[in-house]
């Protein structure tokens, strides 16, 4: 049996003065993924990127259940991002039955995206302290999160897999006195992470560690087709909120970060900038909901899409995610396909690992904002 | 009805354990009289205070205190004590579970968080001892492709070693294991073998990242070797001896940081390398090469290496405190022991126990030897605090520090100690 091995696997002839790592799946640098990295000394010479432990088949699991009931697994991938993955969905599938949400709900899908952004990027944050040895940058986000996952579990009921977001709106109205406690907390938090420029951002070894290592230009951003926070890292001003507002983006007073240097030091500050962002987001627009309305537009029951096929997307904490949608007359989608950031932008780790010290590799690899259960899906 | 023991018979479990006392009497009567007889026969016993220590005469000092202070200041001159107890093993290894302790608490209360809390009631105080009970019980697995003999002695060696750099700390005056006139000398050599020790271990561990977390480690210790010693050499310049208890008493006016503030940072920094601590803490890197060298241990083999580490640090402490912050030097702070006691004894009600041999300890060395141990944890908790704080560096980094700034600051130390020594401030024959 003459099968053909991937790449990495493939037994080759190999200088002696090169060593092939292993890092991961079991090593705690990696997160559920491999990498295979070859070094000569302390430098890499090659590494290949091999994910796909934790393939879940979600879009194939989507053709199975109507539209209102694969919204509890979409949002697997991502569950303390669950709100942003959910939406392209949620909006997709609006457009594909025709409905118009109310006003208020719109406010509320903002908010709840913008606090779970912060929950997310809080996380991944931290998973960065730790890959820089920095383990108050480990403890610090991890208990700050709390604050934001408390104001989502009042408004949502759950923790981390919200399934908040439904065609037609969101599942339940706000919490009464939900504003008030709402505006409290972010602002605490918001304080809170000003905090962090002076033990991690502004810390020197931090600085002459992560400054010019990975640098990714502006045109090699493009060309890789990265998104999010790697590309505005490298000067491009993109944001999909900016750029193709969805919901109540286009009314709302907020601006884009973008940075030049294009290393790890840029695309590991560019998340906690825009965290400072989504607090405003959400103050203006606890500011200008309306106080009082619907939040939710009934269905029928097991609502049927026409002939037809629709592609949205969102800015989500790791940079765009889009949903294709194709429907065929039936109560269950006939293909839903996801198109996360994660993924896009782990294509960038193999050329800017290149002839990098190893030691560079857990700074490099994690300030692409990648997670690898969304990368799978 | 019982569904955890349904065979369960009363006269079967009291049969089995008459049959337990049964041979438990059996064998202490056949093998262990005899054999403390024996043994009694042949030992040659102590004479203390001019009498021979018989096994009776053994068994009234324990009943009669007058007669037990004697035997235990004279079981306190042995050398034996001084290795395994008080000046020697078991101090360190005290002050080296306190550390931890410490660091844990400290750590925990920098990053909002708790710590340990609920092992010993009291602020988990006994944390240690379950962590080291774990440690015990669990399977030691060695890799199938390992150099067995390296492998197992790596960790032994290792706590020896950082036991014989305990010997030369001088505690309190008289209070040290190996007085020697090479002391400082004795110190280089020993802080040379740990390099040979790492990379020993990660290389009989046949395994890959345990050799990288080696080879780091050897690049790392030996490039900070150097600075290390050179920040050393303004103190010996000064002080004109390489004994260490003779460079404490030159201590006793003023500590040697004083005037060499850029030899103790020096010292400090390489410190901190050397004991493998945040920032320096590359050939353990965990997000890079798992654990470093330390990947393959398990079990207790990694409770001795842990162990090691920080009777090392313990050790470098010690020695920061000797050679600059002047050693046992202090104020007096130990209250005098009480005349009357000696001199009228104890009083209890209708008698008066008159017992010789009082005080055990002088007021200086007591004195002594808590001006040592808060100096100590002081230094102790500057080499913690770091790690609440920094990032790791990267080796090329670390290997500019060393090679390039350290070295040369080293050496503006030295300068400024001959400067002091030549302008006659300083050293023998100086004004201060």
């Amino acid at each position: 049996m003459n099968k053909e091995l991937p790449p990495g696997l493939a037994l080759q002839k190999v200088d002696e003065r090169i060593m092939t790592l292993n890092v991961g799946p079991q090593h705690p640098g990696s997160g559920h993924m491999r990498i295979i990295v070859q070094i000569d000394g302390d430098f890499i010479v090659a590494c290949d990127p091999d994910p796909g432990y934790v393939h879940r088949g979600e879009e194939k699991m989507a053709e199975y259940r109507n539209y209102i009931t694969n919204i509890p697994h979409l949002e697997r991938p991502v569950i303390h991002d669950s709100c942003n993955i959910l939406y392209p969905y949620v909006l997709g599938v609006e457009e594909l039955l025709g409905i118009e949400v109310p006003e208020r709900a719109k406010y509320i899908r903002v908010i709840a995206s913008e606090l779970n952004r912060c929950v997310y990027t809080m996380y991944w944050l931290a998973i960065y302290g730790i890959f820089l040895g920095h383990s108050t940058m480990f403890m610090w986000p991890a208990g700050d999160r709390e604050l934001l996952i408390d104001l989502l579990e009042k408004m949502t009921g759950a923790r981390v897999t919200h399934a908040h977001f439904v065609p037609g709106g969101v599942r339940n109205d706000l919490p009464p006195n939900f504003e008030d406690v709402c505006l409290r907390q972010v602002n605490y938090f918001e304080k809170r992470i000003k905090e962090y420029a002076a033990i991690f951002y502004d810390n020197p070894i931090l600085i002459s560690r992560t400054a010019n290592t990975g640098v990714l230009s502006r045109e090699d951003a493009i060309r890789l087709g990265t998104t999010g926070s790697v590309l505005r890292a490298s000067g491009v001003d993109y944001d999909l909120r900016k750029k193709e507002p969805y919901d109540v983006y286009d009314e709302l007073d907020f601006q884009t970060n973008v940075l030049k240097e294009g290393d790890s030091y840029a695309r590991s500050k560019i998340p906690w900038l825009d965290m400072m962002e989504s607090c405003r987001i959400i103050r203006h627009a606890l500011q200008k909901m309306p106080k009082s309305g619907s939040v939710r537009v009934k269905l029928k029951p097991n609502p049927k899409g026409g002939d037809a096929s629709v592609y949205k997307r969102v800015e989500s904490g790791r940079g765009s995610l889009g949903c294709y949608i194709v429907s065929d007359k039936k109560p269950e989608p006939y293909r839903v396909k996801l198109s996360v950031g994660s993924f896009r932008n782990l294509i960038a780790l193999p050329y800017l690992l290149k002839g990098e010290k190893l030691g560079n590799m857990p700074s490099v690899y994690w300030s692409l904002n990648y997670w690898p259960v969304e990368a799978d899906r | 009805m019982s569904v955890i023991a349904p065979n369960f018979k009363f006269s079967e479990f009291v049969k089995s354990i008459l049959d337990n006392v049964f041979w438990i009497l059996l064998i202490f009567a056949l093998i262990g009289l005899p054999a403390v007889q024996v043994i009694l026969f042949y030992v040659e016993m102590p004479v203390i205070d001019g009498e021979l220590l018989t096994p009776f005469l053994a068994l009234t000092w324990l009943a009669d205190p007058s007669r037990t202070l004697p035997i235990l200041k004279a079981f306190m001159n042995t050398d034996l004590f001084r290795i395994a107890a008080f000046p020697g093993f078991g101090f360190a290894a005290l002050i080296a579970a306190g550390t931890i302790f410490i660091e844990r608490k400290m750590l925990a209360k920098l990053q909002l968080r708790v710590g340990p809390f609920y092992c010993g009631k009291v602020e988990g105080i006994l944390q240690l001892m379950g962590d080291g009970l774990k440690l015990i019980s669990k399977e030691i697995i060695i890799p199938a492709k390992a150099d067995k003999p390296i492998f197992w002695a790596a960790p032994i060696i290792f706590v020896a070693t950082a036991a014989a750099f305990v010997a030369l700390i001088p505690v309190a005056p008289g209070w040290v294991v190996a007085d020697v006139d090479v002391g400082l000398l004795a110190v280089f050599a020993i802080i040379g073998f740990f390099p040979i020790i790492t990379i020993l271990s990660a290389w009989s561990s046949n395994s890959k990242f345990p050799f990288i977390g080696g080879i780091r480690a050897l690049h790392q210790m030996v490039s900070f070797e150097i600075p290390l010693i050179l920040s050393l050499l303004g103190v010996v310049i000064l002080t004109g001896t390489l004994n260490l208890s003779e460079i404490v008493a030159s201590q006793s006016n003023f500590p040697w940081i004083i005037f060499l503030p850029i030899g103790a940072i020096i010292f400090f920094i390489t410190i901190l390398a050397e004991l493998e601590r945040i920032p320096f803490d590359l050939p353990e890197a965990e997000s890079e090469i798992v654990a470093g060298w330390l990947t393959e241990f398990s079990g207790m083999i990694y409770g001795l290496v842990q162990l090691g580490t920080y009777l090392k640090l313990y050790a470098f402490a010690a020695l920061f405190v000797v050679l600059f912050l002047g050693g046992w030097t202090g104020p007096m702070i130990w209250p005098p022991f009480p005349e009357e006691i000696i001199t009228d004894g104890i009083v209890m009600g209708p008698i008066t126990a008159k017992i010789p041999g009082l005080p055990v300890f002088s007021q200086e060395m007591l004195n002594g030897v808590v001006w040592f141990v808060i100096k100590t944890m002081g230094v102790i908790f500057f080499i913690l605090l770091p790690r609440g704080v920094f990032p790791r560096i990267r080796i090329d980094m670390l290997l500019s520090l060393g090679w390039y700034k350290l070295i040369g600051l080293a050496f503006v130390n030295i300068f400024i100690a001959l400067g002091l020594l030549y302008a006659g401030v300083l050293g023998p024959g100086g004004i201060l």
